[in-house]
């Protein structure tokens, strides 16, 4: 059953590939892979089967034997070799749990508990895992293996996990559904890009103004959709983004249209020194400057500390806002926007102050995108942008501010990772999202610290226990 | 129980106010005032208006016709034309909800500090000062915390002030909206139904604390309530309101004699529907009472 389930599934997904031959689109079947496909998901519900019959100890040895020769034996395609790869390993997995559960008389509920409880005792352990993360990401360039692709991957990896926490302020803390994030991405990069060449302005002097602008951009989003709630802001958010990317389109003249904006100044070393191997005469490079030997990592390097500060410093910043009035009453708007009515707070400020603080710090990211891609176009801000951030915060657990880097490595580092599976390497990005939503369905670290405590701090795992010893 | 103080005007003054939604009349002309210092409380069958009435006290809703006004510490507030958080913020008017609305997944504590959300932003500059850590914001937060942790101990939520006000049992919950209300240091507090679904002995407890802040703290308190035990037992002023209007207001003791009130609330049929009322009462609380 499975297997037909999976044969109706790939025979368009996998076997019809369309491939041009002489300019003209035409469709190649695939049908052995096909064929292979649903045979390995045939043999892995049977095995599922026949494990949850009774049978889990011979499953398993047949599960760990498949493992084995996946990781020896030739596969026609490396896909396929992953895919019975990842099976076995599924496979092996479930029948372990299930002789597991088998000697565990819980109920579900008790198991869900416990689960709560690895989720709390993970957040214990992430009090750790902050510092510990912050000086392997200051270290990253210096490590043996690091080479130009690893620090390219790093400053993407950086880039969204700013994007991220900017967003999170608006989503995680205020609780509101911003579909159109990208806008403000799109509103900072080009305000660099334009900046940048139309006055010759600096980098340094156009992070903040293209920060300033986004987050007027923000405001003047907020004035009108403001007075929305839920749904119909979600989508306000949404019409916004697309807005915004349609008028970049158009607007020939100011943004090149669909042609984008290419040769953005790169940045220099704080205005002092650039990164080029032959300095114009009267300057000096940035190499000259330390006796160094040219190298064109140093740009990249310099690159990689910067986003790495600028993301540090929006973590910052949401850590102490969190703590501050303004901070309290978007999580109290999140939680019962009425009662905080009632309290005296001041809706409509405190929904715009949220709006342009996230708009500025995703106007810094996208002049800080502009400035390392060195060209621009509306391509780079479409939806499909907004929904991976939003993805992002959303797994990592609304609010939490590690969850969104667990979730970015997941989001945008497996699919970066898996780049030798080809076209296939997106089904890591599906399948992690699945995972995420079958486990931990509020998100990865759903569990939120009180921002201040009437007595001695207790660790998250012994709140669990406090919470489920109460009635 | 402590006499009305007289005034030259009232903490509360209600004019003629009427509120309709489209062709419905949920309130029709109703006057009355309510003392500082004093508990007033606001009773009436079932959709006699009374939580619209509060609702248009506190700027959910803009009454049709009317005028609201409250006056305390040398000025005067028109409620009608006021946005509701300027209602809360300035003219210092706190309210509680009928079905608990509390910010469940914050703690306790932190509940009750953004109650104090106007005077802390202030203290922390709008943001800015608190973000640069002066220690101007970080005394202020302390006072707060403070008065918190008054307020925690008047109900009895001081060991529980770091858990999730989500999971705390559904009596501490109303205990705790009405020290967030407090939290906020209102002059004038509007209580939708404190005692709903309460235990006898945590509407004992409930009379008390009324008591407790109508005579230890400068505020007039307005009550709605349908537990007549904790009404009669507390209130200094009655206004009975039936089908939008008013039908009796006096001390206790002189309405619940008014034939006015015992016709509107027990029925024609006196004997019949007190034992309907009352069975059904002791019905609620029971289920409520267990969980």
């Amino acid at each position: 059953m499975a297997g037909l389930v999976a044969l109706l599934l790939t025979l368009p997904l996998v076997g019809l590939r369309t491939v041009e031959v002489q300019s003209r689109l035409t469709i190649e079947p695939h049908l052995a892979e096909v064929a292979m496909t649903a045979f390995l998901v045939f043999l892995g519900r049977l095995g599922l089967t026949v494990a949850a019959s009774g049978l889990p100890g011979p499953v398993l040895l047949a599960a760990l034997a498949t493992l084995g020769a996946g990781w020896f034996l030739p596969f026609p395609t490396e896909a396929l070799r992953v895919l019975a790869l990842a099976g076995a390993a599924v496979v092996a997995i479930r029948t372990l749990w299930a002789l597991y559960r088998r000697q565990d008389p819980r109920s579900q509920q008790e198991r869900d508990r416990s689960l709560d409880l690895w989720g709390a005792r993970l957040q214990d352990a992430t009090r750790l895992i902050g510092p510990v993360a912050v000086v392997l990401a200051l270290a990253l360039p210096f490590l043996p293996f690091t080479d130009r692709a690893v620090l390219d991957l790093g400053i993407l990896l950086l880039t969204y996990i700013m994007l991220g926490w900017g967003l999170n302020i608006v989503v995680g803390l205020a609780g509101l559904l911003d579909l159109g994030y990208v806008a403000f991405y799109a509103v900072g990069a080009y305000s660099y890009a334009l900046l940048a060449q139309t006055f010759g302005f600096s980098f340094w002097l156009c992070l903040p103004l293209a920060g300033l602008l986004a987050s007027l951009a923000g405001l003047t989003l907020g004035f009108p959709v403001l007075r929305l709630r839920g749904d119909y802001f979600a989508i306000v958010t949404l019409g916004f983004g697309e807005i915004v990317r349609i008028i970049l389109l158009n607007w020939g003249d100011l943004t090149g249209g669909p042609n984008g904006i290419a040769g953005i100044p790169r940045p220099s070393f704080f205005g002092i020194a650039d990164f080029t191997a032959t300095p114009a005469s009267g300057q000096v490079a940035f190499h000259q400057m330390f006796g160094l030997q040219y190298s064109p990592l140093h740009r990249i390097i310099f690159l990689y500390y910067l986003i790495l500060a600028l993301a540090l410093l929006v973590n910052l910043f949401t850590m102490r806002i969190r703590r501050l009035p303004l901070g309290r009453a978007w999580e109290a708007l999140r939680e019962d926007d009425i009662a905080c009515t009632a309290l005296g707070i001041n809706r409509t400020t405190i929904k715009l102050a949220a709006f342009a603080i996230a708009a500025m710090f995703g106007g810094i990211a996208g002049s800080f995108f502009a400035t390392r891609q060195g060209f621009i176009s509306p391509e780079s801000f479409s939806f499909i942008e907004s929904a991976i951030i939003l993805a992002i915060v959303v797994l990592g657990g609304m609010g939490s501010q590690i969850g969104v880097v667990i979730a970015t490595l997941l989001v945008i580092g497996l699919p970066e990772v898996f780049r030798d599976l080809a076209q296939y390497r997106m089904l890591s990005f599906g399948a992690g999202m699945v995972l995420i939503m079958l486990w931990r369905p509020r998100g990865l670290l759903s569990h939120r610290e009180p921002t201040i405590l009437l007595h001695p701090r207790k660790s998250a795992t012994q709140q669990h226990a406090e919470a489920v010893g109460a009635p | 129980m402590t006499s009305p103080q007289d005034f030259a005007e009232p903490l509360l003054r209600v004019e003629h106010l009427s509120m309709r939604f489209g062709g419905l009349v949920a309130i029709n002309d109703v006057s009355f005032s309510a003392q500082d210092c004093a508990i007033t409380a606001i009773i009436g069958p079932n959709g006699a208006g009374k939580t619209t009435l509060f609702n248009c006290l506190t700027g959910f809703y803009t009454p049709s016709v009317g005028r609201l006004t409250v006056s305390h510490s040398g000025h005067r507030w028109l409620l009608e034309r006021m946005e509701a958080h300027r209602i809360a913020g300035t003219a210092r008017v706190a309210r509680t909800f009928q079905n608990i609305r509390l910010f469940g997944g914050m703690s306790v504590l932190e509940n009750l500090i953004v109650a104090q959300h106007t005077k802390l932003m202030r203290a922390s500059g709008f943001t800015l000062a608190g973000l640069l850590g002066l220690p101007v914001y970080r005394q202020a937060e302390r006072a707060a915390v403070e008065r918190a942790r008054y307020w925690l101990d008047r109900v009895g939520l001081v060991e529980m002030a770091d858990r999730q006000a989500g999971t705390l049992p559904y009596g501490a919950q109303r205990r705790l909206e009405i020290a967030r209300a407090m939290c906020s240091e209102p002059r004038l507090l509007c209580l939708d139904e404190p005692a709903a679904g309460l235990n006898p002995r945590e509407s004992a407890d409930l009379s008390v604390l009324l008591t407790f802040i109508r005579d230890h703290h400068r505020i007039g308190v307005l009550l709605i309530e349908h537990d007549m035990s904790v009404v009669m037992a507390i209130s200094d002023h009655l206004v009975v309101l039936d089908y939008g209007r008013k039908i009796s207001d006096g001390p206790p003791a002189v309405v619940r004699h008014d034939p006015a009130v015992i016709r509107a609330y027990l029925g024609e049929d006196e004997s019949e529907s007190e034992d309907d009322a009352n069975g059904e009462d002791r019905n609620r609380r029971e289920g409520q009472g267990s969980c």
